[in-house]
């Protein structure tokens, strides 16, 4: 194989883990305020998608057609929209529960991941078929040999880094990432020191699901479609991911994003005869790996209290 | 004489019960008109929360606790009462036949995470190993077909042991990842594999039992033709009676005790001596076992699988089932099963929006009542007592 197609399928494969980076990223941090799974999250990704091309439509509508304006309002509103949905899902579903066991907020969050699909096919307009996502970004490419640089690939790609260094700095840079830290580290402590616990799930459930949201666009744009059903295995994709890297840590879920896309694009490459089976295989090695690292690649800091 | 009248004074209540239950369900299942529906499903939820209200509900559960065996009986009576009721309605009796199908199954989730805890988000995959081998059997051997049966639990149990290692290391959200990805790898390979008949599916052929073939109507005499769904009925009823009974004797024997004592605490469990890692796999391959077993009668009943069957949604359904009736209580599954699976197909007006109401259902019950629909009553070591 040449470079050239190999240079093709790295990039492909770096704009899949960016994706499921940014998902991975967004349970890891949920597990590390409320030692939760929330399930819903890839289902957020696919609502906050679609709020972006509601949006897209309004203003369309209002009459604003300058491509970069619509990509930033688009992003803008989405992202904000589910943030809100997140601290709703953490104040009414999540903290109600917090004594409860850990399988019944596993499934209040599938359930309402569910819920949100179903209200996405019933009630979108005509949500039951897949929606065509308007190609925003410039499509001019550069090619060298058998290399195809899409300027909005690249885009996307860079984007995305720019996003994950954000989320970097704000947890290990400001205030309210201690707080985060704080509250993840050890809850009672962290409430002694003066913490208002409550309000650093609500805004970590709102980081999360705001990142969802960013993800669920750069999707759209990526393939240029999304569809109802894209929320469920997105979510279990990244929720694989975070869970392979070591939960609550944040470095851990993007190596993890990438790993996983690593295996399927691996899939590809090896088996050309049978890619069909890309995600059969990267599954199958998900599995194996948690049966080498039961915690996960980077193992969780905390000893086990008995 | 006042040991009769006493014993019929404690059964008297469980028979009233069960008579009224039979009589509501007989009506459910023969209304037609959405307006009945909804007035019978109200008329049932003001009942029960009458009942609730007032407390006799605690005479009916002591009743029912006092003579689960007579009731086992009465239950398989009310069963049989149905089927005879809608002797030739086609629709009805695949209703009854396949809640009882998914009783089997769910009872096998129940003895893996109601009684040891462990997680298993890939239900729906096991039954569908149990479905594809009975498709595969059926069609190409002359293997007898109550043994397809068997080998179809045995195919489930073989297969969910590739996944010992990985559940066994790994903990709660860990090991449910596990699960899950196991679930959805089984989906993505039927659908991607020809030999199993890719997303098309494959057909299955009916049962056959030393030559009573389960998929011809029954005639009797010259005007009297029973639908053939009565077959499964009988059979799944029988399969039914002895999964439950092992079932209830499992939870009631050491074994069950030191189930429950792995799932309540792993660590005081092995300071007391338990093998941990024995007592997570056989109830691991029990359940599994089960889930084949429902899977491969499933299939010769349908007569046709397709990968869109055995769907990570349809892992959640049987996970859901187990959650509402009240974890660890095979009672509570039949009745959690017997809603969840009846009130959408009688409800045609909603079939649309039978997923949301139903996700949105469970969101309440999760919310407001945790324990699910009939919480496991405590252990009895000794029979007759009860917590004073």
């Amino acid at each position: 194989m040449d470079a050239g197609l190999l240079a093709q399928y790295i990039m492909n494969g770096l704009m899949l883990g960016m994706m499921y980076a940014l998902v991975a990223v967004g349970f890891t941090l949920f597990f590390g305020v409320m030692d939760i799974i929330n399930f819903s999250h890839g289902h957020v990704l696919m609502v906050g998608a679609f709020a972006g091309l509601a949006t897209y439509f309004g203003l369309s509508e209002i009459g604003i057609s300058w491509a970069p304006a619509q990509v930033m309002i688009m992003l803008t509103v989405a992202t904000i929209c589910m943030a809100a949905l997140g601290m709703l899902i953490a104040k009414y579903l999540v903290l109600p529960l917090k004594a409860a066991p850990p399988l019944n907020t596993l499934l209040i969050t599938l359930m309402l991941g569910t819920v949100l699909h179903e209200a996405i096919r019933l009630f979108y307009p005509k949500g039951a078929n897949p929606q065509r996502f308007p190609p925003l970004l410039p499509t001019d490419a550069y090619t060298f040999g058998n290399f195809t640089l899409r300027i909005d690939s690249a885009m996307i790609l860079l984007a995305g880094l720019g996003v994950i260094i954000g989320i970097h700095l704000l947890i290990n840079k400001t205030k309210l990432g201690l707080a985060i830290r704080a509250v993840a580290q050890d809850e009672e402590t962290a409430k002694t020191m003066g913490i208002n616990f409550t309000l650093v799930v609500l805004i970590t459930f709102a980081i999360g699901s705001g990142l969802a949201a960013f993800a669920g666009i750069l999707h759209g744009f990526y393939y240029s479609e999304i569809n109802f059903a894209m929320g469920l295995l997105l979510g279990v994709i990244g929720f694989s991911c975070a869970i392979v890297g070591g939960l609550g840590n944040i470095y851990g879920a993007i190596i993890g994003g990438f790993l996983f896309a690593a295996l399927q694009t691996i899939g590809v490459l090896a088996m050309p005869f049978a890619s069909a089976y890309k995600d059969v295989f990267a599954f199958g090695v998900i599995i194996l790996i948690m049966a080498w690292r039961p915690t996960g690649l980077i193992r969780e800091k905390i000893s086990e209290r008995v | 004489m006042s040991g009769t009248r006493d014993l019929l004074a404690s059964l008297l209540p469980a028979v009233v019960g069960a008579v009224v239950v039979t009589v509501y369900l007989l009506l459910v299942l023969s209304v037609e008109s959405q307006a009945g529906i909804t007035v019978l499903l109200v008329a049932g939820a003001i009942t029960i929360m009458a009942f609730v209200r007032f407390g006799s509900t605690a005479r009916f559960g002591r009743s029912f606790a006092a003579q689960e065996n007579t009731l086992n009986l009465l239950i398989i009576l009310a069963v049989l009462v149905i089927t005879g009721f809608f002797y030739e309605d086609h629709f009805v009796l695949l209703l009854v036949a396949t809640v009882i199908i998914y009783v089997i199954a769910c009872l096998g989730l129940n003895v893996q995470f109601g009684y040891t805890g462990v997680l298993n988000f890939a239900g729906a995959a096991f039954f569908g190993i149990g479905c594809y081998t009975a498709a595969v059997l059926t069609m190409h051997t002359p293997i007898p077909h109550v043994l397809i049966l068997v080998i179809g639990g045995m195919m489930a149990a073989v297969i969910g042991s590739i996944l010992i290692l990985p559940v066994l290391r790994t903990r709660s959200h860990y090991s449910a990842v596990v699960t899950i990805a196991f679930a959805l790898l089984f989906k993505i390979f039927l659908e991607v594999n020809d030999t199993l008949g890719g997303p098309q599916g494959l057909r299955v052929q009916g049962m056959n039992l030393l030559g009573w073939e389960f998929n011809n109507n029954i005639e009797i005499g010259e005007n009297l033709e029973i639908s053939f769904y009565v077959n499964y009925i009988l059979i799944g009823l029988l399969l039914l009676a002895v999964t439950f009974t092992f079932v209830k004797r499992l939870e009631r024997s050491w074994v069950g005790l030191n189930l429950d004592a792995v799932r309540l605490d792993e660590t005081a469990a092995a300071c007391f001596g338990l093998n941990i890692s024995r007592w997570k796999i056989t109830a691991f391959t029990i359940g599994n076992f089960l889930a084949g077993m429902a899977g491969a009668l499933y299939a010769m009943m349908i007569g046709f699988i397709a990968p869109t069957n055995f769907t990570f949604g349809d892992s959640l359904i049987l996970v859901s089932i187990v959650l509402l009736g009240g974890i660890g209580n095979p009672w509570g599954l039949v009745v959690a099963t017997t809603i969840l699976i009846v009130l959408p197909e009688k409800l045609q007006a909603i079939q649309e929006y039978r997923f949301l109401l139903f996700a949105a259902m469970v969101i309440l019950i999760l919310l407001f009542r945790p324990e699910g629909l009939l919480p496991r009553p405590l252990r009895t070591y000794l029979p007759g007592w009860r917590p004073k």
